[in-house]
């Protein structure tokens, strides 16, 4: 009976983050291919040139096949299962070079890392490139904290931010830790909590435009629990969640933004400001 | 008995369902202060990771091994349950567990069944099946009380009433039992329990759930806090246990860990007040405990689940809810909203195999994927998965066959040529690079309503160059450089 009634419990804590996965990191590479992610690609393209600036201030080449498109995972969760096959092998296709490839959003490099081998798993052959493509995929903030070990100079101004870690990247990537563990490293910026933190921004992809009621909701109490935290800007590695994020705050006229990790970090070691 | 007002025949479908939900804001705020509150009690109850990681796994290859086995251990329960004086029976569908279960109160030509809280029973809706037969039934457990004298439907598999608070609860009891209200919650189960107290003494039968059914012993395992549970099955002279076939285990050591996941992960207690474990009915020395036991094992569309590898895992689930606690759409829309017995993650998972996708077809869509139904589940289930394999099935062209019940619900011509026209789109470079010209060339073109998207957002604008352009023109040394400018292709 007790457990009918229960008060308030104020900045309940979610689902404890799932462990760690291990991995072994090799030796940082000469090159590496950058994946950009369509939605990077057409709304956040700045984000992935920035992408491309930290790599190759750690020395690295960057390739950029332009053959590439989307990793397939839209088509792979709505539940179309051979069109995201199509997509994928053409990506596999491209990706095939034997290099490291560096993807600046954790859920499309989750996709490559955890999901292909569901789409191809009646496929032997392709199953080998599949685990090859697997074993070279990093999210970015993980391929610079793990295999470059980047030691930056933090050359911004100080300031406040709020950190907001796709879910299936969590999960998949573990690009909270990364991202945490790289923003502690810079001596200017301050991480803020915010309520609920680990709790999904209503984004999940079609699920934004099949459920737009529920996820307006999810969308709503998010960007107010990010600007509850009075941080000057919130900060994410996911392309999805961003553009639900910032396309929320701007239909609610708010002035608060969020931008993507990798023009925040190009921005505080670089000290290139931009408008 | 009064009649019920079925939530889901007052509107059609999960979104209209969910949009008077979200328009509640006292419903939403029952729900984020219960389930705030139900988060960190589970957390609190697993403070060692590593404790918790090992007897999850350890939770879900006990399940897994009960299931590789099922018919057997089936048969086995059966064997062992009818040697202790148990009466076995076997029901395909909720209409033939009714029937079993209203033969077995003929037969004792009872009027007034007490039960304890079982889901399976909610499943069958019990309740309507007798009241239409002339036989009154009680929830006896306080939360299933409140929601049948609401003439609602449970809204938490573990907590039925979670969706009032303590003020509505007391004005409840004022309107039905006419006493005064008060906003004391132990007054308030006081006063639930006085009333309850008199059905145990009267009633001709009583009703359980069971929580695990153990083979190698013929035991029926139930938890509970309240004590209304072992009232309900020793009290009446007749206990009649409802359960779905996948609640079997192996034997008693199997049932240790299970247990500790179960109370553990459902309300964080290290142990439910009462754990009862029946294994027959009085024995000639006893001086109580009720004259027959029986248990009807209902398959209920769960042999479907189980036919396939994938969808089996479904069947591990041992109902402590945690993936409902956890869940950022449930605890936004609240149980009612899916419409049926199951809310929550696991409803969505298990419903289509109960009553088909044509009837939820929405289920498997009713959800951002973000998983933290599958990090908290105890035996861990790979929800995310098993909603993503629902979708397939739920977008199938009919014909094709499916492993679901009414696969093919959501299939729509329009929307396989959208993704077949996305798969062009994505796999041609030509295409997609000629898509990224026109988009960002002529971005101020975007329309400011781009449908269901622009309810929640602005319109999303394109960039004025995409990435393949910055990218190409960067690394081959046009654009502004700080490393080498080979590279690309």
């Amino acid at each position: 009976m007790s457990e009918l009634f229960y008060d308030a419990a104020p900045n309940a804590t979610r689902v404890a983050p799932p462990r760690p996965t291990e991995r072994d990191y090799p030796d940082k590479p000469q090159e590496v291919i950058l994946f950009g992610t369509c939605v990077v690609d057409l709304f956040f393209p700045e984000a992935g040139l920035d992408a491309i600036r930290l790599l190759e201030r750690e020395g690295i080449r960057v390739q950029y096949p332009q053959a590439q498109s989307c990793c397939g995972q839209p088509a792979w969760t709505s539940g179309y299962a051979d069109e995201a096959r199509g997509v994928a092998r053409a990506q596999l296709d491209i990706l095939d070079a034997g290099i490291p490839v560096v993807v600046p959003s954790g859920s499309c490099a989750g996709m490559f890392r955890q999901h292909y081998r569901e789409l191809f798993a009646e496929e032997p052959e392709t199953l080998k490139r599949v685990e090859s493509l697997e074993a070279r995929t990093f999210e970015l903030t993980e391929f610079l904290l793990k295999v470059c070990k980047v030691q930056w100079q933090d050359v911004g101004e100080p300031t406040r931010i709020a950190l907001h870690t796709s879910c299936s990247a969590r999960r998949e990537m573990n690009t909270h830790l990364h991202a945490r563990e790289l923003l502690s490293t810079l001596s200017n910026v301050e991480r803020i909590n915010h309520d609920h933190e680990s709790e999904c921004c209503g984004f999940g992809g079609t699920f934004s435009v099949r459920m737009p009621e529920v996820s307006g909701a999810m969308v709503r109490d998010k960007t107010r629990s990010l600007m509850d935290t009075g941080a000057d800007e919130m900060v994410t590695a996911d392309g999805g969640c961003l553009l639900n994020i910032n396309g929320s705050l701007d239909k609610q006229k708010q002035a608060f933004r969020g931008r993507h990790l990798a023009s925040f970090l190009w921005e505080r070691v670089s000290g290139e400001v931009k408008a | 008995m009064n009649q019920r007002i079925p939530v889901t025949e007052l509107t059609s479908s999960f979104r209209e369902r969910a949009t008077c939900a979200l328009d509640d804001s006292q419903l939403r705020t029952n729900f984020r202060t219960a389930m705030d509150s139900l988060m960190q009690k589970r957390a609190d109850a697993f403070p060692d990771e590593d404790e918790r990681e090992s007897l999850r796994e350890l939770g879900n290859r006990i399940k897994a091994r009960a299931l590789s086995q099922l018919p057997d251990l089936l048969e086995q329960l059966e064997e062992n349950l009818t040697a202790n004086g148990v009466k076995v029976h076997w029901a395909e569908t909720t209409e033939e567990a009714n029937e079993i279960v209203h033969s077995i109160i003929e037969a004792r030509q009872g009027t007034q069944v007490v039960k304890g809280k079982s889901m399976v029973s909610e499943e069958m809706e019990m309740n309507d099946y007798l009241a239409d037969r002339g036989i009154e039934c009680l929830e006896s457990d306080m939360g299933e009380y409140i929601v049948q004298l609401d003439h609602e439907k449970p809204s938490h598999i573990i907590m039925p009433a979670i969706h009032k608070n303590r003020r509505q609860v007391s004005k409840l009891f004022h309107d039905k039992l006419g006493v005064d209200e008060t906003d004391d919650v132990n007054e308030l189960i006081q006063i639930g329990r006085r009333t309850l107290r008199r059905k145990f003494m009267e009633a001709d039968v009583g009703v359980s759930g069971v929580n695990f059914a153990i083979a190698e012993t013929g035991t029926l395992l139930l938890v509970e806090n309240e004590g209304n549970g072992r009232m309900s099955t020793t009290a009446p002279p007749v206990h009649v246990a409802v359960t779905g076939i996948e609640k079997v285990v192996q034997n008693l050591r199997d049932v240790v860990p299970l247990l500790s996941l179960l109370t553990r992960s459902a309300l964080g207690q290290p142990i439910t007040t009462y754990v009862n474990m029946i294994s027959s009915p009085r024995k000639p020395d006893e001086l109580d405990g009720p004259e027959e036991v029986h248990l009807v094992l209902l398959d209920n569309g769960r042999s479907g689940a189980f036919a396939d590898a994938q969808l089996r895992q479904t069947l591990n689930c041992i109902r402590c809810g945690a993936c409902i606690n956890h869940c950022p759409v449930y605890v936004r829309v609240g149980g009612h909203t899916y419409g049926e017995v199951y809310p929550g993650p696991i409803g969505k998972i298990i419903t289509p195999h109960m009553v088909g996708l044509h009837k939820v077809p929405d289920h498997p869509s009713a959800s951002s994927l973000c998983g933290a139904c599958g990090d908290v589940c105890p035996v861990k289930i790979p929800i995310p998965e098993m909603l993503q394999r629902l979708r397939q099935e739920n977008v199938k062209k009919p014909s094709e066959g499916s492993k679901v019940k009414d696969g093919g619900a959501k299939y729509s011509a329009k929307e396989k040529l959208v993704w077949r026209l996305w798969q062009t789109l994505n796999t041609s470079s030509l295409f997609y690079r000629l898509f990224l010209w026109g988009a960002t060339r002529f971005r101020k073109l975007t329309p400011g309503n781009v449908g269901p998207w622009t309810e929640n957002h602005t319109a999303p604008v394109p960039a004025k160059r995409s990435l393949h352009d910055l990218a190409r023109d960067h690394l081959s040394g046009h654009g502004r450089s700080n490393g080498p400018t080979k590279g690309g292709q």
